[in-house]
């Protein structure tokens, strides 16, 4: 249950090789022809075809026959008693088939509470008291999605509203205690800390310059385009549950229905289609999902839940709200020294953000950054609130944005105060090249990097100097231009056994291929896309591996009675840990294929050598057997002393995380009649070592940068003082369109992870890592001479005419 | 509570059927049509998720009844590719990589198409202000916009 | 979100949709473009009983100048508005606002009609019709009147239509030589409500405000025009000093109310600004013709 004993992070050391000085470079090598299409090829996306032409296949696409609606009613008050639940009208409604409520749950055994991903407990339907702004209440179950509306608007909940907390400040002080149901009446969850307190405090003592700043990140909502939904289908003939489940992690979602049903594992099977986007918001388990799948056990019926947009804004786990203390320390060169963090995590009504479970504040620690520093001391309190649980779905590797936003402000902050450029002063603390292998003063070993490369490369495309020289001129004209850095160092590819699990099973991932008799393939992982682009990638990587054209290779995800078992995908995991694995698989592959060749050509094994796609005896080329003539024989003429067949499974092990990186550069023009800042231009060199399709690797990037973007200037989850949501819909909560978002423009360098097989980092979340940051910089840097050190995203008009007018500076 | 009789033309197919008054057009395509690939993404006529064309307009099928669509000519993302060979916008966003998890691409096509069709050479600004009734996620809209100006060049080609 | 039950009609003919909205007296909602309409009806905040959908009376939906007025079929999409070159020539205002309501899916179906009759302070036209002193037809069981557009908006989502009355015609007095106009919103992303947005039709000899009239959108609960700051202009040389004070008093003058998009205080600076910014975009206008 919630730890309310300290936890300090500790970093097991790590097998040798996982960190390295490495060469940087910023050519996309191609070893394959275009007919293989291995990495480095800009190959068009094999799934595309159904979804360009509308056949692509999500949850709500789903219909099976006899299948009933299911609604939710949901909770107008953050904190409540119930005092009754009539169903009475609502089932007098023809075509309304039950209603469930938390009664009903706790009847069929104790269904009514779940365990949460954290090992906390979460309520399903609650019988007592809602705690949050539209919880779910009960569900109604009609013949279709319009009387199951109408039914849902007759239920009559009768509640006495209580008094709701809402700041994480007012809840420690536990005058309302959000969860009377647990033992320790608290709102303290846990805490936790990372780093070495007396030697941050030491080098505090001597510093020459400090810089304090709070900072708030607040609460953001994901918001893919497809809500989370479900089709429970229960065949009571055969006792098997099938789950169509919007899901990123379908196997871990598959061993949790096991766990909290008691129906035996082997029973359910978990299937995962088309995703229409799920960036961590599809990870957590949902009460709606629990709901569902009882009621189908129930009525033995199947049962489709779909939530409405404004259901999934307000209710489902959101990202960040973090508020965070942070002083920088600097000796008298200007030379970083230390950093210490206090940070209050506000974690809704449960701790159910989807973290690796030894990490409640996820890879936080990380933030000292691509800086040089000699220590730090990171601590972070969670706390229960009257909001909905969550914290990590939003693109954010685990609560690296927060992080990363935090020391870029920090060292953003410090620079202009010591008088310094801000990029001359990052080049000044970087880490160096030659100080890898590199050990972070919170225990982090970066496996590879290269931030001068990075920074020098987005200064040239830019611009920067002629920047600088614009900016001044356009000073002493009082128009006010801004120019923001961010050098974000990130850590993806959870992870090695020893320090990752998610409710005890070890975060490593799988591949299985399997090569048929003529040549082509099918490989299934344990990983789940959400438009990815891995039915692409994976195939690239094993073209790469075995020459076998990537159009041969059928790459499948998401079904747990046919993929081997994997974590999933989030947190820019996949590359890392599956891919990783399908490489692994494909040389198991390919040493059986060797055997294999060495039969057919007559030669020994250490005659041969392998070249992109065939093995052929050394000296003597023309005498080769190509992949596809091997797979053939593996079934046909295959040497009597091993089996036939040509298949391999691995499970992967990362002996490290991955620590991609970039630099980011925003340049913004601020208006200062009405306060808006126009991001004028936007350059992002990314390096997250090998590359395996560029197209869909620049793909990756522009979306995570536009989801960036979003938080730094758009987007916020609002409640008011009795904790109602007052952004709950698409209306209010804003999302960016095509006109303000930028045209980005990209640029990279090539420094490879030393460790992983391939030389390959995650990717997908280093933009919406670094841009926040780069552009509350910029935003800074253009009022910085006004006396503005700090302003919070989301970078509202608003904020910053209120922070122009506060300065005297009218239009 | 009213039903309807409806007939109207949906991708060039004469189809005839019976609705309540209050049924969405978006649902009507979904459900009774069977046409999924029309999304629903939002419930505050915000995403363009639903757009579909609707006598010659593109259109947000969640906020139209479909009882409106009596007697009128509807094209979903299903009759874009005709005679299953795809359209240039379809081939526009393939090629360069205008889509990652689908969704929203049937709104964003049919708006495309209907964009080309009144303006075959837009600016980029003119096709960020299409599309602007369409959000996605995934993509950062860049690669959207490339997708629409390659449709636009295919489709000066074939001119 | 699926809207509660309710009976439907599509009459063919305006005295058709009269009579339907005659026999259901406050039961019933006009449907034209709905996408102010459906949105409430799915969320359950509107729940007519009974629809009457005028889509079907296509003989108003019309763009023509005559008599001296620019005459809009009330059932005139934005997009039409937008494609209309007539407008583009003669009514840049108009045009101006018609380019930002919504998104441009919305505007497909969205009306001008709606737009009004719906008489919500945050819609775009209602400030650019004060600013046009446009007069809007309608047409009930009594037959046919005209309402100048100063007595047209009564209060938040109040018009002064009778019970069974439909909007059925907008008119614009035709432009005055020397006179041009400008619309100017501030919008947080495309698809918001306006932070704030000034209508502006301006009548200028040389460089001298001969007349003007400035509506503003979503700072107040009615739709309003900023009557001082056209008094402080009229007769006034369009110097930034004078502008400066008539933006002044349009800020002092409305009444905005603290919400997502910012404080009162801040929507009333804007304002200001922006009410400079109209102007002088209107008076750029006119000296364009003019060259």
């Amino acid at each position: 249950m919630a730890h309310l004993e300290p936890r300090v992070e500790k970093h097991t050391p790590k097998a040798k090789g996982t960190s390295a000085q490495v060469e940087t470079t910023d050519h996309v090598e191609m070893k394959t022809p275009q007919k293989v299409c291995g990495m480095g090829h800009r190959m068009k996306r094999k799934e595309d075809p159904r979804f360009l032409q509308g056949k692509g296949r999500y949850v709500d696409d789903i219909k099976l026959p006899g299948m009933l609606h299911m609604a939710l009613v949901r909770s107008p008050y953050a904190h409540a008693k119930i005092l009754n639940i009539d169903a009475t009208e609502a089932l007098a409604i023809p075509g309304v088939v039950a209603v469930i409520t938390g009664k009903d749950l706790k009847a069929a055994g104790n269904l009514h509470y779940m365990p949460t991903l954290m090992s906390d407990t979460q309520p399903v339907l609650p019988i007592d008291k809602v705690l949050y702004y539209a919880q779910e209440v009960c569900a109604v179950i009609a013949t279709d999605r319009y009387i199951a509306a109408d039914a849902r608007e007759k239920v009559m909940v009768e509640y006495e509203p209580l008094e709701a907390v809402v700041d994480p400040h007012e809840a420690l002080k536990d005058n309302i205690i959000v969860r009377e149901d647990k033992e320790k009446k608290t709102n303290h969850v846990w805490h936790w800390r990372a780093g070495d307190a007396a030697a941050t405090d030491a080098v505090f003592a001597k510093a020459s310059h400090v810089v304090k700043q709070d900072i708030y990140i607040p609460r953001i909502h994901v918001c893919s385009i497809e809500t989370c939904g479900m089709v429970a289908n229960y065949d009571k003939a055969r006792e098997h549950m099938q789950l169509y489940m919007t899901s990123q992690a379908p196997h871990a979602h598959r061993t949790v229905f096991a766990l909290v049903s008691g129906l035996p594992e082997h029973k359910i099977q978990v299937i995962s289609p088309d995703i229409g986007g799920g960036f961590g918001g599809k990870v957590p388990v949902y009460p709606g999902y629990v709901v569902c799948a009882v009621a189908s056990l129930v009525t033995g019926k199947p049962i489709k839940w779909v939530e409405d947009r404004s259901e999934n804004l307000q209710a489902d786990s959101f990202a960040r709200d973090y508020h965070i203390s942070a002083e920088l320390a600097a000796d008298a060169d200007g030379k970083l020294t230390g950093l210490r963090v206090k940070t209050i995590s506000d974690c809704g009504v449960a701790d159910a953000a989807a973290n690796p479970s030894k990490f409640p504040a996820g890879l936080y620690s990380i933030c000292t950054g691509s800086y040089q520093l000699q220590a730090a001391d990171v601590q972070v309190d969670g706390v229960y609130t009257n909001k909905p649980p969550g914290g990590v779905a939003y693109r954010c590797s685990f609560r690296v944005t927060e992080a990363v936003h935090l020391i870029e402000r920090m060292v953003d902050i410090m620079a202009h105060d010591l008088g310094r450029d801000p990029a001359e002063f990052r080049l000044a603390n970087f880490i160096r090249p030659d100080q890898f292998p590199y050990k972070s003063p919170t225990g982090w070993e970066y496996d590879s990097g290269n931030y001068e490369a990075a920074l020098r490369k987005a200064m040239t495309m830019i611009g920067y100097d002629d920047l600088k020289r614009e900016q001044r001129e356009k000073r002493a004209k009082g128009q006010l231009m801004g120019i923001g850095i961010s050098s974000f160092t990130e850590v993806v590819g959870a992870g090695p056994a020893a320090d990752y699990d998610i409710l005890g099973i070890k975060m490593f991932d799988s591949a299985e291929i399997r090569i048929h008799p003529t040549g082509k393939a099918i490989a299934r992982l344990g990983t789940k896309s959400q438009g990815q682009g891995h039915e692409t990638t994976y195939a690239q990587i094993i073209a790469e591996e075995l020459g076998l054209p990537a159009q041969d290779v059928q790459i499948e995800e998401g079904d747990t009675d046919t993929a081997p078992y994997g974590l999933g995908t989030y947190a820019s995991r996949s590359t890392p840990t599956s891919g990783a694995a399908a490489a692994m698989a494909a040389r198991k592959i390919r040493a059986k294929a060797k055997k294999i060749a060495a039969y057919l050509l007559e030669v020994g094994e250490q005659d041969l050598e392998w070249n992109i796609d065939r093995f052929q005896v050394k000296g003597s080329p023309d005498q080769a057997k190509t992949i596809q003539e091997i797979a053939f024989a593996a079934y046909t003429n295959h040497p009597p002393d091993i089996e036939a067949g040509l298949e391999a499974t691995d499970y992967y092990n990362p002996p490290n995380l991955t620590f991609p990186f970039g630099s980011y550069i925003c340049v913004v023009d601020i208006d200062t009649g009405t306060g808006a800042v126009k991001i004028r231009r936007f350059v992002a060199v990314d390096d997250c070592g090998k590359i395996i399709n560029p197209l869909i690797v620049e793909g990756q990037i522009e979306g995570g940068l536009t989801m960036g973007l979003a938080p730094a200037m758009f987007e916020e989850i609002v409640y008011d003082a009795n904790g109602q949501n007052l952004t709950g819909t698409m209306a209010d909560y804003l999302l960016p369109t095509a006109v303000e978002s930028p045209k980005w423009e990209l640029g990279k360098t090539i420094t490879p992870s030393p460790h992983h097989p391939f030389g390959a980092k995650g990717v997908g979340e280093s933009p919406t890592v670094g841009a926040p940051p780069a552009i509350a910089n910029a935003v800074v840097d253009a009022l910085w001479h006004l006396g503005v050190r700090h302003i919070d995203i989301p970078i509202t008009p608003h904020r910053v005419w209120k922070a122009l007018r506060e300065h005297g500076v009218a239009d | 509570m009213s039903r309807h009789k409806i007939s109207l033309t949906v991708n060039g197919e004469k189809v005839e059927r019976e609705v309540e008054a209050r049924t969405l057009l978006v649902h009507f395509i979904r459900e009774q049509l069977e046409l999924t690939g029309t999304h629903i993404g939002c419930d505050t006529t915000s995403c363009g998720a639903c757009t579909v064309v609707l006598d010659g307009r593109p259109t947000k099928s969640c906020t139209v009844f479909a009882v409106q669509a009596n007697g009128q000519k509807l094209e979903t993302i299903e009759s874009v590719a005709a005679g299953g060979k795809l359209h240039p916008v379809q081939e526009g966003f393939w090629e360069k990589h205008g889509l990652q998890c689908g969704f929203c691409t049937p709104g964003m096509i049919m708006t495309a198409k209907s964009l080309l069709e009144k303006k075959a050479r837009p600016t980029e600004t003119e096709i960020r202000e299409g599309i602007s009734g369409n959000i996605c996620r995934c993509t950062g809209y860049n690669k959207i916009v490339e997708a629409i100006q390659y449709a636009a060049d295919k489709l000066q080609e074939a001119r | 979100m699926i809207p509660a039950q309710f009976d439907y009609h599509a009459p063919k003919s305006l005295d058709e949709a009269i009579a339907l909205l005659g026999q259901n007296a406050g039961n019933a909602k006009v449907l034209a473009g709905g996408q102010s309409l459906i949105p409430a009806m799915r969320f359950r905040l509107a729940m007519p009983e009974v629809l009457i959908d005028i889509n079907g009376i296509t003989q108003l939906e019309y763009i023509r100048e005559q008599n001296g007025y620019l005459a809009i079929g009330a059932l005139t999409r934005e997009t039409a508005l937008e494609e209309s070159s007539l407008i583009a020539e003669r009514y840049p205002l108009l045009l101006d606002t018609a380019k930002v309501v919504a998104d441009p899916l919305v505007r497909q179906r969205a009306t001008v009609g709606g737009n009004l009759a719906h008489a919500d302070p945050a819609n775009d036209h209602p400030a650019t019709m004060l600013a046009y002193a446009a007069q809007i037809v309608a047409r009930g069981p009594k037959g046919e009147r005209t309402i100048a557009i100063d007595d047209f908006f009564t209060g938040l989502f109040e018009n002064s239509l009778d019970a069974g009355e439909i909007l059925t015609e907008i008119r614009i007095p035709s432009p005055k030589p020397q006179s041009s106009g400008a619309y100017v919103k501030i919008e947080r992303k495309v698809g918001d409500y306006a932070t704030t947005a000034v209508a502006v039709q301006l009548e200028t000899a040389g460089d001298v405000c001969k007349a003007v009239r400035i509506g503003l959108t979503n700072v107040s609960a009615t739709p309003m025009r900023a009557k001082q700051a056209e008094a402080k202009l009229v007769g006034q040389a369009l110097t930034e000093q004078n502008l400066e004070a008539a933006a002044k008093l349009a800020a002092s003058e409305c009444d905005p109310s603290s919400d997502l998009r910012g404080s009162a205080e801040y929507k009333r600076d804007v304002t200001r600004v922006v009410v400079k910014r109209a102007i002088l975009l209107a008076h750029s206008r006119v000296k364009g013709a003019r060259a």
